[in-house]
């Protein structure tokens, strides 16, 4: 498998007033193209640091970042992105929201006054297939917490990227709700088949979802494991009960415990 | 009954406040050249309501005028200082200091360079208001959710399409809500103004009432600044909630 997104040797620090802090050390990482990846760590390890580092938002230190074959200079303008935080404008409506990118990037930017009409029904389908069908006239205020994440996934998806970036983006839900959307993203992911770098803290989720867990040691933060997930798919939360899954999170448990006392 | 009572609270308090003092001149027989009463002070703006008007009239211009400006420039400036940190660190110890220096203290400067009369005004309402509108354009800039600015700016966002799409809208509300505050100032820049030097304006018909010892006449000049201060106050609330009535919404209307 040619790798889709890959870092070699990556080290960032910032400049500080109060002196260097290194982010990330000599991290290297591939992902192949259509591969579900999860980043784990502990906190404070520079997840995201890697996300910025691959959607080109900050430059590296050292080494060399490279997506779809090209060393990355600036912003990838593939990539979607969604945070814990969903983000949403308040003043806009929720189909509004996820049109938001599309007045952004090109092409889509020079037609989008042209085929509004258009990009309003794609956005409105995409919205249906998560679930949020007639909600598009709706603020975002007027939702919950876990149908706003819902939007945030759609806006990161609008522009049909080809890098999915996610940044603890179930973080703040709750147990029910999160797993849910862990379904939500499983079906979208099978469907479209973009590549997907999730950022988390969270043990099953990474196993759940994933086709390959990375993890992190603590900051400087650089990959020390990375674990394939061989669980069959597509994947029912019923498998979040058996045994290969449990001893799954036991042994990421494990590693990140080590990083931890390390 | 209690929501009829709640809208008409502050004519009810308004009242109950002429009514005090009223009552607390005659019974306490205070010398009407200290504290006229309200029946007198109605009494003058009666006798006098033809200069109170044109006085008014001539303040509320000068105001407007100098509040005029002070959007102008304020929104102007408060884009510029909003647009990078390095201007708004650069230029905002600058902006507090101008705001500290009180204000009457400029006039008699304004008052060499442009002559006694409407310009002195105008200008001290300017530079009295515009202080507060370019810090809340400013703040509403530069507290933008950074992680929204990386969605955007991975997408390839330029730093025009970011203020256009999210930056200004998202001012919006601190605007507004500054311009009801930038707009009792003027009035204060204004009448300073008018009471040091100029020839017309209520803080002019006030100097001229307390000079001849009028006080019923210097209390309506006061009343008629009170007057056009909460109309005017009253208008930009309005426009506020018009223009950004998303900043607005209750908080009970999440879905469950």
């Amino acid at each position: 498998m040619t790798p889709f997104v890959a870092l070699d040797g990556v080290t960032l620090t910032y400049r500080g007033a109060a002196g260097d802090v290194t982010a990330l050390s000599g991290t290297s990482l591939t992902v192949g193209r259509g591969e579900f990846a999860a980043v784990v760590g502990p906190s404070g390890c520079g997840k995201s640091t890697l996300m910025k580092l691959v959607t080109g938002l900050v430059p590296p230190t050292e080494g060399r970042v490279t997506v779809d074959g090209a060393a990355v200079t600036g912003p990838v303008k593939i990539a979607g992105m969604a945070f814990q935080n969903p983000n949403l404008l308040p003043w806009r409506t929720v189909v509004d929201n996820v049109l938001l990118p599309l007045e952004i990037v090109e092409p889509h930017r020079r037609r989008f006054r042209a085929e509004r009409k258009r990009y309003k029904a794609e956005a409105e389908a995409l919205l249906a297939t998560v679930g949020l069908a007639g909600f598009g006239e709706r603020f975002p205020w007027e939702l919950s917490g876990g149908m706003q994440q819902r939007a945030s996934l759609c806006r990161a998806l609008i522009h049909e990227p080809a890098l999915l970036m996610l940044d603890e983006p179930f973080a703040a839900l709750d147990a029910f709700t999160r797993e849910e959307l862990w379904c939500v993203l499983r079906d979208l992911w099978e469907r479209i088949g973009f590549t997907v770098i999730l950022v988390t803290h969270d043990l099953r989720e990474a196993a759940f979802l994933a086709d390959t867990v990375h993890v992190m040691s603590a900051r400087p933060g650089r990959i020390v494991t990375s674990r394939r997930v061989e669980l069959p798919r597509p994947r029912d939360l019923e498998v979040c009960f058996e045994p290969p899954f449990v001893e799954l999170v036991h042994e990421l448990r494990g590693r990140i415990a080590e990083m931890r006392a390390a | 009954m209690t929501a009829s009572l709640e809208r008409l609270a502050p004519v009810w308090f308004t009242i109950a406040l002429f009514a005090l003092w009223e009552a607390s001149c005659r019974l306490l027989s205070i010398d009407p050249f200290i504290l006229p009463a309200p029946s007198e002070v109605f009494a003058a703006l009666v006798q006098y309501w033809r200069p109170v008007l044109r006085h008014s009239l001539v303040t509320l211009w000068t105001t407007m005028a100098g509040f005029a400006m002070a959007v102008v420039f304020g929104i102007a400036l408060g884009l510029v200082v909003g647009w990078s940190r390095t201007i708004y660190r650069g230029i905002y110890p600058v902006l507090v200091g101008f705001n500290t220096i009180p204000k009457v203290a400029v006039v008699p400067v304004l008052v060499i360079w442009f002559g006694i009369g409407e310009i002195p005004a105008i200008l001290t309402a300017f530079l009295i208001s515009f202080f507060p509108i370019v810090v809340n354009v400013a703040t509403g800039l530069a507290t933008m959710e950074p992680e929204l600015e990386d969605v955007l700016r991975a997408l390839g966002a330029k730093k025009l399409d970011i203020m256009t799409k999210v930056g200004i809208p998202r001012a919006l509300p601190y605007l507004f809500g500054s311009l009801k505050v930038a707009i009792t100032l003027a009035f204060v820049g204004s009448v300073v103004s008018e009471t040091i030097a100029a020839n017309a304006g209520i803080g002019f018909l006030m100097a001229q009432a307390g000079a001849n010892f009028q006080m019923p006449l210097v209390f309506a000049g006061l009343l008629a600044l009170a007057v056009e201060g909460i109309a005017m106050y009253g208008l930009f609330a309005l426009v506020e909630r018009r223009m950004t009535r998303w900043a607005f919404r209750s908080q009970g209307s999440a879905a469950a």
